[in-house]
């Protein structure tokens, strides 16, 4: 059954038993000791049930009277409350241990470190991802729906990842189950969280505290990726929008920039800063994310124009507007986003 | 006060009554036994509408990117399901079965106020209605989940009076379900019969009498939180408004102060009714029946301390989600020591495999999975990876269906001949038990893998690439294996009403009071007080020889 | 039942003494009454210097004013104490009037709170939705103030039942049950008056 939940290690794999931190790893531990506990427990509570039925059974048969009344034990009373007081006991010591360890304090990064800081904040339904330092460098880069952090392998300084998590409007949560357990964000508070991953590779999650109307459809993608590429990833989003040069490519710039888009989206350009809302995702490097609407499609032209046209068709009640372009300012705005590598 | 206006039985009638005076009776009633019923047949209707909520679900989940429901209809479909279940159904088919059993157990002749047994029972019904008037206003129910978390049941978030009408209701109902408490308080402190010492009341009515302290004190809290709400609704106050101070975080504390004791108060009843049923039909008296006692308390008292553990993903520091571990964890203890005592029970009895036994056994074998998915949901590090799953989802269902559920099946089945003075028909019984056995595992038991696999719960679909397609399928087959099993139910207790064998004062040849009148009892239950020298009155009855109270 | 013959007497038959139903009945509601005012208690304690927009405690509450409604409170306890020793007595006129003095210094205290409420609204802003001290306040000494009402209207019921001659004995249940109700609305209240005037100013 363990291989089961554990099986494959594709990126749709999701089993918290399939462990790709350390945290999740000590986690998957005391999971499975705490299973076999358990497990011996149920197994010896049925069998009683199973021995006192079928001997309770056979009486039923044979006698008339009714059977000896035992009206209790004392010292039976003391040994079945005293033995699960044992249990409780090691239990709470285990479970300490590991909450320790899962739990980090992230204001100490371990001697050596490259930590990298990055401020989470969930709205409906999508998440924001602000990058703020790595190993000791402030970055500044806003970006969303996909996280990219480096490995963090063995024999290398270690890359641990501390999400600062905030809500912008209800109650979200923070949940890649190969990397570990969950954290909520919460409106008007800050919640501290701990990642770290042992191996590169695209790691899925969503949110798992109900969030509205689309809570199924906010999904979570992570990327690990070798330092190397981590490093060029962060060199390419801090860069600004790419300025178009021809005629046609500045025509769908202007087209857009006179659309609404502009009161929720930000889009980061030198000397413009009129594409500043916050209220939805950040579009700068719209083009180096896999997916679109928080991970439900793959991010290609065709998907990116349907979507654009009508977001509530593909994401019923999400809060995008689709303000019914026409043909001429779909190609431009589809035109001018393509263009945001 | 009620023994005084009962005089003599009224005599049996030549021609039944018109059934608007049949009608007229039982809206005006205010007899502990009547308003019993009532309280289980909305109980039973609930359950029907709520298990049609689920049904419709569980088709949606079939497949990922199904489109039968839409998404908001979903969440509105599993909040009202588990405002419900917990509220329409749970409670009140507990608190209806106490308030026909209890007085009778006690050799009383109704509740302690039966005026305000009344009104506990309109104010949980029409606090229901409330709930499901919002069907009819603009936007619909709530889609807010029965948790209800701040700030989305806000105006910014939920516009619509769907809210409201949820939040009202279930003011009004949980006043009701005060009342109710306060009243089996006074019942069971005051009007035991002659010789019933409190150490002598039957178990279940130790049980309720718990119960209902749990209920006085962790419902105003609940109230409190509705009312702010509500205030912050209609009248612009800002407790859980995040956006002006207030606290997301606070809503959820006092939710859960509510929350976890919430769930003690639908099991413990049946923790109660099992300890009734198994020794009848295990033909032994109740093993440790002080310890059992002593468990209950305890388990009313560290409920108070454990509610946090719902929340432990919510950001608490280490220290605080360790106190609410190792608290949680006690509440195994107590708990282990009714198991195992119920199995000292069994142990060395004589079995009578009738259907109430059979559904205790269906609780004894499940409830112990119930408890110890709790156990390891206690473990606050498995819990930031469980939490908000299908794991939990599979382990509070394995509790309040496989604990909750098999109880009150039991007691149905026990005390219905006691009600209509007919058995029900075992041959039915029988189906229902298997249906709602295997459907109820089946149901509930792929969902815990789900859970593990990474499916949060709360969900209307999921993609493709999701690996929970083939659990979630299992689940669904299971729900609709378990849902005839309900239909059989309530076809049972109809159709027994005119088919059923007579049953006689005492088809189980059983030891408590209730036993010891007429089946269906007078209105005014018993022609003489009895007096009792044991928690046996019956049993010393019919063994003069070797009485009980000769052990106590 | 009948009793089996063989069993000898019990020997605490006869002297079992049950509480009686309404004393319960009514300790059991002010126990629920306890858990409700410790929650809004509670939750203004939290609330207490959170959000720092509109008035606060220390800018609006003037104590002379509040001193006084809790006197009048305070000692309506004592009134309503010796109203129940006067008719315990037998003296029904002094009942009556300890009675009525504890029915005026509650309405008293509830036309005080108005006037205060009226203040507070007009002179300084503040209001249910002005910010997050005004919400807690509102409610918590809002539903103080409906207890005290509903108060208020018992112990009417109960001065118009004497005045009928239909308030039998020597201390009839109502009057047992509304005093206890209304020392606890009065303990309430000095607790609500040191934490929300006195602590928290």
């Amino acid at each position: 059954m363990l291989a089961v939940l554990a099986a494959t290690t594709t990126p749709e794999n999701l089993s918290t038993f399939s462990p790709a931190s350390p945290s999740a790893e000590s986690i998957k531990g005391l999971f499975i000791l705490v299973l076999a506990i358990m497990g011996g427990i149920l197994l010896l509570v049925e069998g009683i049930l199973v021995y006192a039925l079928v001997r309770s059974r056979r009486r039923a048969n044979r006698e008339d009277a009714e059977p000896p009344q035992v009206y209790g034990s004392k010292p039976i009373e003391i040994a079945w409350t005293v033995a699960p007081c044992i249990v409780v006991f090691v239990l709470v010591l285990l479970v300490g241990r590991v909450l320790w360890e899962v739990r980090p304090d992230p204001d100490t990064p371990p001697a050596g470190a490259k930590p990298l800081y990055v401020t989470v904040v969930g709205h409906q339904w999508w998440w924001e991802y602000r990058y703020d330092s790595y190993d000791g460098r402030e970055l500044g880069i806003t970006t969303a729906n996909e996280l990219h952090i480096p490995v963090s392998a063995p024999g290398q300084p270690q890359r641990p990842v501390y999400l600062n998590l905030q809500s912008a409007d209800v109650c979200h949560s923070f949940w890649v189950p190969r990397l570990g357990g969950k954290t909520d964000l919460l409106p008007g508070r800050s919640n501290q969280m701990w990642l770290q991953a042992n191996e590169p590779g695209l790691f899925l999650g969503q949110c798992a505290e109900y969030c509205g109307t689309q809570h199924a459809n906010m999904l979570l993608r992570v990327v690990v990726e070798s330092p190397e590429d981590f490093e060029k990833y962060l060199a390419a989003e801090a860069k600004p929008a790419i300025d178009p040069t021809d005629k046609l490519a500045l025509a769908d710039k202007n087209a857009f920039r006179s659309l609404s888009c502009v009161n929720c989206h930000t889009i980061r350009d030198k000397q413009d800063t009129r594409v500043n809302g916050t209220f939805g995702p950040d579009l700068t490097h719209l083009m180096a994310r896999k997916t679109l609407a928080a991970g439900m499609i793959e991010n290609t032209p065709e998907n990116l124009r349907k979507w654009v046209f009508s977001p509530n068709a593909i994401k019923p009640g999400c809060l995008m507007a689709g303000f019914e372009l026409n043909e001429k300012e779909m190609n431009s705005v589809i035109g001018y986003l393509k263009s945001l590598k | 006060m009620a023994t005084a206006e009962i005089v003599s039985a009224p005599a049996p009638s030549e021609s039944p009554p018109p059934w608007t005076a049949a009608l007229h009776e039982w809206l005006v009633t205010v007899d502990h036994k009547k308003i019993g019923v009532l309280y289980v047949l909305m109980a039973v209707f609930f359950l029907l509408v709520g298990g049609a909520a689920a049904l419709l679900m569980r088709v949606q989940l079939w497949a990922p990117q199904l489109s039968i429901l839409q998404p908001i209809t979903f969440n509105q479909f599993f909040t009202l399901h588990g405002t419900t279940m917990v509220f329409f159904v749970g409670m009140p088919i507990l608190i209806g079965i106490a308030n026909y059993a209890v007085p009778l157990m006690i050799g009383a002749r109704d509740m302690a106020f039966p005026r305000m047994n009344a009104f506990g029972f309109w104010s949980t019904f029409f606090g229901a209605v409330l709930v499901y008037f919002s069907f009819l206003v603009p936007g619909g129910p709530p889609a807010i989940g029965w948790f209800a978390y701040a700030p989305l049941t806000e105006n910014s978030f939920a516009r619509g009076p769907g809210v409201d009408c949820w939040a009202l209701g279930l003011i009004v109902s949980g006043i009701g379900t005060s009342t109710g408490a306060i009243n089996f308080v006074a019942t069971i402190l005051c009007m035991r019969c002659p010789g019933m010492t409190l150490r002598k009341v039957p178990f279940f009515v130790w049980v309720m009498f718990w119960t209902s302290l749990q209920i006085i004190i962790v419902m105003p809290p609940l109230t409190v939180a509705l009312t702010m709400l509500e205030f912050d609704r209609q009248l612009g106050s800002h407790f859980f408004d995040t956006q002006a101070g207030g606290s997301a975080y606070l809503w959820q504390h006092l939710f859960w102060f509510f929350g976890h004791p919430e769930v003690y108060i639908l099991v413990l009843p049946a923790f109660g009714m099992i300890s009734e049923v198994i020794p009848v039909f295990s033909r032994k008296v109740l093993f440790g029946y002080e310890f059992m006692a002593a468990a209950t308390a305890a388990i009313v008292f560290i409920s108070f301390g454990v509610w946090a553990h719902h929340m432990f993903s919510v950001g608490m520091s280490r220290t605080l989600d360790l106190f609410f571990v190792g608290a949680t964890m006690l509440v195994s203890v107590p708990t282990g020591i009714k198991l195992f005592n119920w199995l000292a029970t069994v142990y060395g009895g004589k079995l009578v495999l009738k259907s109430p036994m059979l559904f205790a056994l269906g609780f004894l074998s499940m409830f112990v999975i119930g408890g110890l998915t709790g156990v390891i949901l206690a473990c606050a590090p498995i819990t930031f990876q469980v939490t908000d799953t299908y794991f939990v989802v599979a382990h509070f269902h394995w509790v309040l269906i496989g604990g909750t559920m098999f109880g009150v099946f039991s007691a149905v089945h026990y005390w219905y001949p006691k009600v209509t003075g007919r058995m029900l028909s075992e041959r039915l019984a029988c189906w229902q038990f298997w249906l709602f056995l295997i459907g109820f595992i089946l149901t509930f038991g792929p969902m815990h893998f789900a859970g593990i696999l990474g499916m949060p719960r709360r969900i209307y679909t999921y993609g493709s690439d999701r690996p929970w397609e083939i659990w979630n399928q299992l689940a669904t087959i299971g729900a609709f294996i378990q849902a005839p099993s309900y239909l059989i139910f309530a076809h049972n207790l109809v159709i027994s009403l005119w088919k059923g064998d007579i049953a006689g004062d005492d088809p189980w040849d059983a030891w408590t009071l209730e036993w010891a009148t007429t089946s269906p009892p007078p209105p005014y239950n018993f022609e003489v007080v009895p007096t009792v020298k044991s928690r046996r009155p019956l049993w010393d009855l019919k063994h003069p020889d070797d009485p009980d109270w000769k052990y106590e | 039942m009948p009793e089996s013959e063989a069993a000898p007497p019990d020997p605490t038959l006869g002297i079992e003494v049950r509480p009686d139903v309404h004393k319960v009945g009514m300790i059991c509601f002010l126990g629920s009454e306890v858990a409700f005012f410790s929650t809004l208690i509670m939750a203004y304690v939290i609330y207490l210097r959170h959000g720092s927009t509109g008035p606060t405690p220390d800018q609006v509450f003037s104590l002379p004013m509040v001193l006084v409604n809790t006197a009048a409170l305070i000692l309506s306890s004592f009134t309503v104490h010796f109203a129940e020793k006067a008719l315990h007595a037998g003296k029904t006129g002094l009942f009556r009037v300890l009675w009525f003095a504890t029915i005026v210094l509650g309405v008293w205290f509830l036309v005080g709170t108005g006037i205060e409420w009226n203040g507070l609204i007009r002179d300084h802003g503040l209001t249910i939705g002005v910010n997050l001290f005004g919400s807690t306040y509102y409610t918590l000494v809002g539903f103080h103030a409906f207890h005290v009402t509903l108060g208020v209207i018992a112990l009417s019921a109960v001065l118009l039942v004497s005045f009928m001659g239909e308030l039998r004995g020597k201390s009839p249940m109502p009057v047992t049950l509304i005093g206890w109700y209304w020392h606890f609305v009065d303990v309430v209240w000095i607790i609500v008056f040191l934490i929300v005037y006195v602590v928290g100013r």
